[in-house]
């Protein structure tokens, strides 16, 4: 027996809820690819918010997944605290150099106000003209770093670790900081309209940082956030591992998982099961020079290891697929969820 | 491994670096600096980046780790030994981003490991070539993070030829871990994907080059 067709909208609410919809959900979490859509330059596209509305409507008539993604990129937050975001013509705009020079500066640092931010005004802007048109069919899915990796973007890599493990008082001084700055944020989406809000964290994976760590850390982090978010939230780890912490993230509450393409999506499958609804894993970097028929192929791989059953939304990696990513792949992976896709699944 | 590198090696996963020191410090019959080196810090470092390269540790225990040996080296080595003067010219650098710390955890893997090389810091393609002129860089490793930052650099790569240049190129960075292919594809002469293999490649290059 067939389901009968679903919105966008039931069907992934129903695989959140660890159940079986009418077909495996898919999230083509596209975004540079708008300016391709609308034939403009990168810069230009992000430039206004009518530009990222129409393309991701555009794009979604394209591919008919079961999104909107209104995540601009991620130095956009970096706009906010004073910093500056580098264009490319191939690729998603990138943070500029850091905000924070000395860690003693943290101890004058402001959260910057959501109403002053003009970058983050386009996006709410963005946000609420598309829900209109989503109307309560599809999700529109907002994006926050999360307090715990902001840094990265704040002080450069290197030094936010010296933080973290050689100035522990200031590095609690920031993580204040940026919480109260990521809970205005993402309540300000969900506002705005946004359904959820993806809570971006790579430097809470295992790749990144020792579970033990972890615990101390971004886990007390994202507990007290999550917590304050009023809106259901995904926990992306942006191509980190997530095996070693997962029952850690089912605790803070996220409802769901942006998986790694290095870790076994079965496995992955098997830890959260009915606890935590697993979104991956198709590799986003091999996906760039992809045949139509291998991207037919690992969507069938990535079905068959991890939708049964529900809490499962077949996405990427990364949570962003790259600039060089051609249509016909995008095309492959829609058909081949379309034709592989529908519940009950052929395995059982 | 030899039983004071493990000990070495646990001090540094535990980030505890007066332990690091100990074990570094304790009296050898050799003195040579480079037996220590050789003896501790390039056993551990390695063992290290084939375990992140596994899983098996995070990249914050590689970058402390680094980062303790390259302090306690820098230390104990003096500069201008003769070991290091008559190397070939090395450099590392970040291609178009400033997330540096894949450079910066090579970069101290490297030093702790007795190989001098510049940090030319993050540039763009142009000013890259400029600086392997300038500096006559012989080896020279690119870390980038970003896949379009992967495939300009086989655009360097023929600029580097169309200047006449016969500079050898490391690469590393995420696209390369989630592609086992795109190095070859952009024509670099060798991947290395953790601080292991980044310590094993340039000193197979400095053998041939030298």
């Amino acid at each position: 027996m067939t389901a009968a067709r679903m919105t966008s909208l039931e069907r992934v609410l129903t695989t959140l809820d660890h159940r079986e919809p009418d077909r495996v959900p898919f999230f083509l979490l596209l975004t540079t690819h708008g300016a391709k859509e609308l034939g403009l330059s990168i810069e230009d596209y992000f430039s206004r918010p009518e530009h990222v509305v129409e393309g991701q409507l555009r794009l979604r008539e394209k591919y008919r997944h079961d999104c909107y993604y209104m995540f601009f990129y991620a130095a956009l937050e970096l706009t906010a605290w004073g910093g500056e975001v580098i264009f490319y013509a191939d690729g998603p705009p990138n943070a500029g150099p850091p905000i924070i020079h000395d860690p003693a500066a943290i101890k004058h640092l402001q959260v910057p106000d959501i109403a002053a931010a003009a970058g983050l005004q386009k996006a709410l802007q963005a946000i609420a003209a598309i829900k209109q048109q989503a109307a309560d069919e599809v999700p529109v899915l907002g994006v926050v770093m999360s307090p715990f990796s902001l840094p990265v973007m704040q002080m450069g890599f290197a030094a936010y670790l010296n933080l973290i493990y050689e100035q522990p008082e200031l590095f609690w001084k920031l993580m204040a900081l940026n919480q109260e700055f990521c809970v205005a944020w993402a309540n300000a989406q969900l506002a705005a309209g946004a359904t959820a809000i993806v809570y971006f964290d790579p430097v809470s994976s295992p790749t990144i940082i020792t579970p033990a760590d972890y615990r101390t850390t971004g886990y007390q982090v994202a507990c007290r956030t999550l917590s304050r978010i009023n809106g259901p939230t995904a926990t992306h780890l942006a191509s980190g591992t997530s095996l070693p912490i997962i029952d850690d993230l089912v605790a803070t509450g996220s409802q769901a998982v942006g998986v790694s393409g290095l870790e076994s999506l079965a496995e992955i499958k098997d830890a959260c099961r009915n606890r935590l609804t697993v979104i991956g894993n198709l590799n986003g970097i091999e996906m760039a020079r992809w045949s139509p028929a291998e991207a037919q192929y690992q969507v069938q791989q990535a079905i068959s290891a991890a939708a049964k059953g529900g809490g499962f939304i077949l996405a990427d990696n990364h949570g962003e697929i790259p600039w060089q990513v051609s249509e016909d792949v995008l095309l492959a992976i829609r058909d081949a969820v379309e034709r592989h896709g529908h519940y009950p699944l052929p395995n059982g | 491994m030899n039983p004071d590198a493990l000990e070495f090696e646990a001090a540094l996963l535990n980030m505890n670096r007066l332990a690091a020191t100990r074990i570094l410090e304790r009296e050898h019959p050799d003195k040579d600096p480079f037996v220590d080196i050789e003896r501790l810090v390039v056993p551990a470092l390695e063992h290290i980046g084939e375990q992140w390269e596994k899983g098996q540790v995070s990249l914050a225990q590689v970058y402390m780790s680094g980062r303790i040996c390259e302090q306690l080296v820098s230390k104990v080595l003096p500069t201008a030994a003769p070991q290091l003067s008559s190397q070939p010219q090395i450099a590392i650098a970040v291609l178009d981003d400033y997330h540096t710390l894949g450079k910066t955890v090579v970069s101290s893997a490297l030093r702790a490991s007795g190989i001098v090389l510049t940090d030319l810091g993050t540039l763009n393609r142009n000013e890259l070539l400029r600086q392997v002129k300038t500096h006559n860089i012989r080896i020279l490793l690119i870390s980038v993070l970003m896949l379009a930052s992967a495939l300009q650099i086989k655009d360097f790569i023929a600029d580097l030829k169309e200047s006449g240049l016969s500079t050898r190129v490391i690469v590393g960075g995420a696209p390369f871990r989630f592609d086992p292919e795109l190095w070859t594809q952009i024509g670099a002469d060798a991947v290395g994907n953790s601080t292991a293999e980044a310590i094993r490649i340039t000193r197979q290059l400095l053998e041939v080059t030298a």
